[in-house]
């Protein structure tokens, strides 16, 4: 063997070596985040929306963290398979972690797959309860389950109705028929009769599809129960379609009234439906205007799009910036994309600089975050806005909402 | 449960069938006459819809969907004729699988090109009527529904007329009885294939146009139409004019009833139903014709 030969053989056994123990892996200085979001289909607005948190996210954290982060995206259409199927072309394309994707049905998907391939997948909004109850070691959610969200979203009902004196004794629960919906309605059932201070009983369920395009039906019989106020939860388009077919049928509840949904406070809302999106309430995880995140996030939306506000946008923005950052924060102190590793360093993290509601993010052996607060957001002067808790608020809550007719 | 509230139901139902109806006149028309199953039906409806929100709000013309029927009309008829005369002729003797697969490509192209153009957000149109209804004691009727039914009515009357009462919509019933009789007595059968294209994309556009009045319009919308005509014709009858709409009126008034009286998220399951049980017990469908 000469010298040539003795330098490559030794060249070639020392990569072989470095990559055989995952050492070039460790000592890469940028986080791939395989980002999955529905941004077409009939979730495709909110995708859009949980986009823009992205987006934002390598600039802010980069100033925030030094680390260096490079977003892989993927749209999975609003369709669970399709989901799954992104996912595992992400980890193909060589993603650290998989960060997404607004949905529980799909996030159940992608936890799978991410469980199967051994690779961290942070949920960045999904409320589906069994999704962390399944034992996954690689599953993390920083929001709140189904039953959090209703838990909070009734305790802030009964501050309404005590805010506002009134004392409504029915209500009819309208909601989507996905999964989300599923463990919602299964939260409300399970929680409702123990809250005795509310003073209405539900006298009708009505589920329907989230991708219908007619809900004539649906509201003729809603309308029919003559219940006091309208519990929903919705998504999107449905919201849309909903409140236009009240309309159209003439039916003028004391108010629509979301015990922890998205849709009713979402731009596209108030930009389709004007004055017919007014008063509505969603009872909802929030984030917290007076955060110094919420300012540097909000500093670096606002110059990354002008035209728009951080308030339409406020949820979506704020789980997905957070997901993102909870990632970055892991590989900071993991140095490392090692997947091992990286979910070693996410089950440790406890960041109490935050932009949401809430305690600290830190997650419990389910890898699921406790503690995330709730707002009342109520639509007024064009814009959704707190009203409860107190301590939060930015206007007075309106109950019954003005169209109320006996 | 009051009676108002069923009538309310049913009159709901049978007005979102009729348009239902008119969504699947096209596909009707085209399957009976040139016997080639448009799988990129409801693509092209959701390219009509589009039309039809570009004109109103778009070009800042404000035109209203049910006067987009003229224009959005005009060129789906062109389009439509110049799609069979260039693209499908040459496959109409094929076997059945490589027009299926022709026309799927056409189907991908358009939803591809849409997403291109005006991205995956949903569109719609925003007329001053469109919220109103009128009011007949306990009855509210949707004043918008109650348009397109009637557009639709208007629009199967007309291809009536047409087929039964002129020179060319006789020869074009010619084509569909007998091919080879046709090419016999010296009918131009691909041009007459071709006009029936165009008629049958007609019917698209102003299926479209009312469609868009009604629902908000998304790229991937189209599958979903596509379908519903599917099992529309399949329950009405193939080729059947008055099929298609009594397919449409049966499969609306029934998703109608089955969501007050079982559960609305189960209205789909109903009119699928309808179909196995339609295919089962009269497969050529309610009004179509003995092969």
């Amino acid at each position: 063997m000469d010298r040539r030969q003795f330098t490559i053989a030794t060249g070639a056994g020392a990569l072989a070596a470095v990559s055989r123990f995952g050492i070039g892996r460790a000592q890469t200085r940028k986080l791939r985040v395989g980002l999955l979001l529905p941004r077409s289909g009939y979730l495709g607005l909110i995708g859009q929306s949980c986009q823009k948190g992205a987006d934002l996210a390598p600039g802010v954290i980069k100033e925030l963290l030094g680390v260096d982060i490079e977003l892989l995206n993927a749209d999975f259409e609003s369709n669970v398979d399709t989901a799954r199927t992104r996912a595992e072309r992400l980890i193909g394309e060589g993603a650290n972690v998989l960060v997404g994707p607004f949905d529980s049905g799909a996030a159940s998907a992608i936890a799978q797959v991410a469980e199967q391939r051994q690779m961290p997948f942070i949920i960045n909004i999904a409320a589906a309860p069994q999704i962390t109850e399944q034992g996954y070691k690689f599953v993390f959610r920083n929001f709140q389950t189904a039953g959090d969200i209703v838990r909070n979203g009734l305790d802030l009902i009964g501050d309404l109705f005590a805010a506002t004196g009134a004392a409504p004794r029915t209500a009819v629960y309208m909601h989507v028929n996905d999964t989300f919906g599923q463990g919602m309605t299964k939260a409300i059932q399970a929680m409702l009769p123990a809250r005795t201070k509310l003073p209405f009983k539900i006298v009708d369920d009505i589920a329907y599809d989230p991708a219908a395009k007619d809900l004539s039906v649906e509201v003729a019989k809603a309308k029919a129960t003559g219940a006091d106020f309208l519990l929903l939860v919705c998504r999107l388009n449905d919201a849309i379609i909903l409140r236009r077919e009240m309309v159209k049928q003439r039916w003028n509840p004391m108010g629509i009234i979301s015990p922890g949904s998205p849709g009713m406070y979402e731009e596209q809302y108030f930009k389709t439906l004007g004055k017919l999106a007014s008063h509505a309430i969603s009872n909802v995880p929030w984030y917290n205007p007076k955060a110094k995140l919420t300012k540097l996030v909000e500093k670096a939306f606002l110059k990354r799009y002008p035209k728009d506000q951080l308030v339409f946008n406020g949820l979506n923005v704020g789980f997905t910036f957070e997901a993102i950052l909870v990632a970055a924060d892991a590989f900071k102190r993991a140095r490392s994309t090692d997947p091992e590793g990286l979910a070693e360093a996410i089950r440790l993290t406890n960041i109490t600089e935050k932009m949401t509601l809430g305690g600290p993010i830190k997650f419990n052996a389910k890898g699921q975050v406790e503690g995330i607060g709730s707002a009342s957001l109520q639509n007024l002067d064009g814009m959704p806005r707190v009203v409860l808790p107190s301590s939060a608020a930015e206007a007075k809550p309106v109950f019954p909402a003005p169209y109320y007719k006996t | 449960m009051s009676a108002d509230l069923i009538a309310n139901v049913v009159i709901a139902g049978v007005l979102t069938g009729l348009v239902y109806g008119l969504m699947a006149l096209g596909l009707s028309v085209i399957f009976g006459v040139v016997r080639v199953v448009n799988f990129a039906h409801g693509e092209m409806m959701t390219v009509a819809m589009y039309a039809a929100t570009v004109l109103f709000a778009g070009l800042g013309l404000g035109l209203d969907p049910f006067l987009a029927i003229i224009p959005v009309g005009a060129a789906f008829f062109v389009f439509g004729y110049a799609l069979q005369w260039v693209v499908i002729n040459p496959f109409v003797t094929r076997p059945e699988h490589a027009q299926f697969m022709l026309l799927v490509a056409v189907a991908i192209i358009l939803v591809n090109a849409l997403l291109a153009i005006f991205g995956p957000d949903a569109r719609g149109v925003q007329t001053d009527y469109q919220l109103d209804s009128l009011a007949m004691g306990g009855i509210l009727i949707d004043k918008t529904r109650l348009y397109a039914a009637g557009v639709a009515l208007a629009t199967a009357l007309g291809l009536l007329v047409f087929f039964k009462k002129t020179r060319v919509g006789t020869a074009i019933r010619a084509c569909a009885d007998n091919h080879l009789g046709a090419l016999i007595v010296g009918l131009h059968v691909r041009r007459l294939y071709a006009l029936t294209f165009g008629i049958g994309a007609v019917c698209v556009a102003v299926a479209g146009c009312a469609m868009v009045a009604l629902v908000d319009v998304t790229p991937s919308a189209g599958p979903a139409f596509t379908l519903l005509a599917f099992v529309i014709v399949i329950v009405g009858g193939l080729g059947s004019m008055a099929g298609a709409l009594l397919g449409g009126v049966l499969i609306g008034v029934s998703e109608a009833l089955a969501g007050l009286l079982v559960a609305p998220s189960a209205k789909s399951m109903f009119s699928f139903g309808l179909l196995i049980v339609v295919l089962l017990l009269r497969p050529r469908g309610l009004l179509g014709r003995k092969t």
